[in-house]
């Protein structure tokens, strides 16, 4: 059980913000990178971008459709939460970014938040990193139920998804900014052999 | 009641609900920005049924988000109350073979809702 934590603040440790985007940029290896207002139009563009070149390199077709899963959830998940109380934060804008890194693809985002929210936001993403595939499934279907969709339109469902899709546990950083609002990265993994992801 | 036809876009769902022709069919993607104003138009028609005796109503999605995944377990449930006002209602999930997540959702819809369910792979 100890292992496991320390297995995750290794894991958040080593996921800086700066450190993967050096990694995603001397190779290359960046797909996309969006920063700024996000919306349903960004999203679907950013969506269809990736799907032509997708299909242009003849990905696999279940790894893709993850991908796809994942980019919609954490895209859609920028336009509810990119401003801070409805207040655009104009030095620290989202951001969006798609990449690949060794045999993984990693869906990348990152917006301001408010401070206070962050043990909510951290305390779900730890429960669903703990859950393997059975978990999770359990979760996601019990959670279904209970939800309510959100004043944002959300379902509360996200991390769960996002966990479930990619298959790896769902990495995250929180970085203050001032004393009220910090910037909250997060990182999916979709591994590049379907089966990996099982 | 009325024929209910939404034409499908890149991000939002085909519905098609028409009595007249014996065709109830939800197919596409949906990811729609606001889930309950885009469904509530589906909401009204399932409210609306009547001199209805069998509804075979089709879900063909190559994809839907999470907001969509809790509206259409609340659409199914409005259905379980048509079936229990006597419509003898089947949903029929269809899914690309090669597409296990999506058989897979099916397959967890099937076992909570309480509507018989068909699932029929493409």
């Amino acid at each position: 059980m100890l292992e496991q934590e320390n297995n995750f603040r290794a894991v958040n440790e080593r996921m800086t913000f700066i450190y993967e985007l050096h990694n995603l940029m001397k190779d290359n290896n960046v797909i996309l990178i969006y920063e700024g207002f996000f919306s349903q139009e960004i999203t679907k563009s950013v969506l269809l971008m990736t799907e032509r070149k997708f299909d242009a390199e003849g990905l696999d077709s279940s790894v893709k459709k993850k991908i796809f899963n994942v980019m919609v959830e954490v895209l859609q998940n920028i336009c509810k939460h990119q401003f801070v109380e409805d207040q655009e934060i104009p030095d620290n804008p989202a951001i969006f970014m798609i990449g690949i890194v060794d045999n993984d693809y990693m869906i990348i985002s990152g917006n301001p938040l408010l401070t206070s929210v962050i043990d909510k936001i951290q305390s779900r993403i730890d429960k669903v990193n703990t859950l393997d595939k059975d978990g999770l499934k359990a979760l996601y279907k019990e959670a279904r139920i209970a939800s309510q969709i959100s004043e944002v339109g959300g379902a509360g469902l996200g991390f769960i998804d996002i966990a479930r899709k990619s298959g790896n546990q769902i990495e995250y950083r929180f970085e203050p900014i001032n004393d009220k609002v910090s910037y909250y990265t997060m990182c999916a993994r979709v591994s590049r052999n379907a089966s990996e992801s099982e | 009641m009325e024929t209910l036809i939404i034409q499908g876009t890149e991000d939002t769902p085909t519905v098609v609900l028409d009595a007249a022709n014996n065709k109830y069919e939800i197919s596409g993607r949906s990811l729609p920005e606001d889930v309950t104003a885009f469904y509530k138009p589906v909401f009204d028609w399932i409210a609306s049924v009547s001199g209805v005796s069998k509804l075979d109503f089709h879900i063909k999605l190559e994809y839907f988000n999470t907001a969509s995944s809790k509206i259409l377990l609340d659409i199914f449930s409005k259905l379980e109350t048509l079936k229990e006002n006597g419509i003898d209602v089947t949903i029929v999930w269809n899914f690309s073979e090669d597409d296990e997540d999506m058989q897979e959702a099916g397959e967890e819809y099937s076992e909570l809702v309480e509507v018989p369910f068909k699932l029929v792979s493409f």
